[in-house]
């Protein structure tokens, strides 16, 4: 099957501009979701001409959406522990990764959730983190580790 | 859930701004017609008289890369020169031109084209003579056919040997237009 071309960013955007400020008012109240949603998108655009191919990019815009979420709520409550996390997305990937990766952290999650559940390469993964794509390949790894383990047990 | 004007705006001054973009465009107003102008870090890129900018997306992205993105302030230099043009206040542009990936013998006839000075025409066989190609005229009509910036770069200015005005990849009325705005006709 060939893979869906990556689109003009201009389309990207507007396609899923309002799901993302959606995610952000729920997470972060309306005034601290517009720095966010500007946060979003940027890092998107960092990492957009290194995107291996268009498909779920929803999943990964939400995910890049979660990261900064979860980044303003560190810095606003730097103590606190991290709330649930899990993406806003009915899709089946997650779906099916949703019990598996439960008890995982919310990076590991994300990592874990957006290899497999998507098949995104570890570039589009560490945008969608904020970090490089070693880290990303890193918890992702780690990730799987927890999840066998758990399973073992 | 809508996006704010306000915010939309900060987004897209942001990403132009930061230098992001492989082009950025937004649409000009101008006597004929609204224009679709884009333009990356190196410079102006494309001037188009199809002005929907969703029918020329996957254009911009051929001629630069995905990040296309509607950027006003990406082309702030261009659509000034524009009005100033329009205005009858400018008769040279003072923009850098990214021309990447044109061959050598399009980009040697724009650089030619580009000195035909303000409300003189020439035709296309003196251009093709100029780059010293003197039985090329019709493939230097090419050239001004595809002309991606076309204004900027006056394909405007050039006629056939009776002085008649062939054609114009805007339409005839649109040459006709520019050409009484400079006086030559």
């Amino acid at each position: 099957m060939a893979t869906m071309a990556i689109p003009p960013f201009e389309r990207f955007y507007e396609e899923h501009r309002a799901a993302v400020l959606q995610l952000l008012r729920r997470r972060l109240g309306v005034q601290r979701a517009e720095d966010a949603f500007q946060e979003t998108f940027l890092r998107a655009l960092r990492a957009y001409d290194r995107l291996d191919h268009g498909e779920h990019l929803r999943a990964w815009v939400l995910t890049i959406a979660q990261n900064v979420a979860l980044d303003a709520v560190r810095r606003a409550r730097p103590t606190d522990e991290l709330v649930e996390t899990a993406v806003d997305d009915a899709s089946p990937a997650y779906a099916e990764l949703a019990d598996l990766t439960a008890e995982l952290g919310p990076k590991e999650r994300a990592a874990v959730v957006l290899r497999y559940g998507y098949d995104l390469s570890y570039e589009q993964i560490a945008a969608a983190l904020d970090s490089s794509p070693d880290a990303a390949r890193q918890a992702t790894s780690t990730g799987v580790r927890r999840i066998r383990r758990r399973i073992a047990s | 859930m809508t996006v704010s004007p306000d915010l939309d705006r900060r987004f897209r001054d942001a990403a132009a701004t930061l230098g992001l973009l492989d082009l950025g465009y937004d649409v000009v107003s101008t006597p004929i017609g609204e224009l679709l102008v884009a333009a990356s870090d190196r410079g102006l890129a494309l001037i188009r008289f199809e002005a929907d900018p969703a029918r020329e997306l996957e254009r911009l992205a051929q001629i630069a890369g995905p990040r296309v993105l509607r950027a006003p302030r990406s082309i702030d230099r261009a659509r000034g020169e524009l009005d100033e043009y329009f205005a009858g206040r400018r008769r040279a542009f003072d923009l850098s031109l990214d021309l990447r990936a044109l061959p050598s013998f399009t980009i040697t006839v724009l650089g030619e084209l580009a000195r035909v000075p303000y409300g003189k025409t020439t035709t296309y066989g003196a251009l093709a003579a100029k780059v010293g190609r003197p039985r090329a005229a019709r493939a230097v009509g090419t050239v001004m056919n595809r002309n991606r910036i076309p204004i900027v770069l006056p394909c405007h200015r050039v006629v056939g040997s009776k002085g008649d005005l062939t054609g114009y990849a805007g339409g005839l009325d649109r040459k006709v237009t520019l050409l009484e705005l400079e006086g030559a006709r």
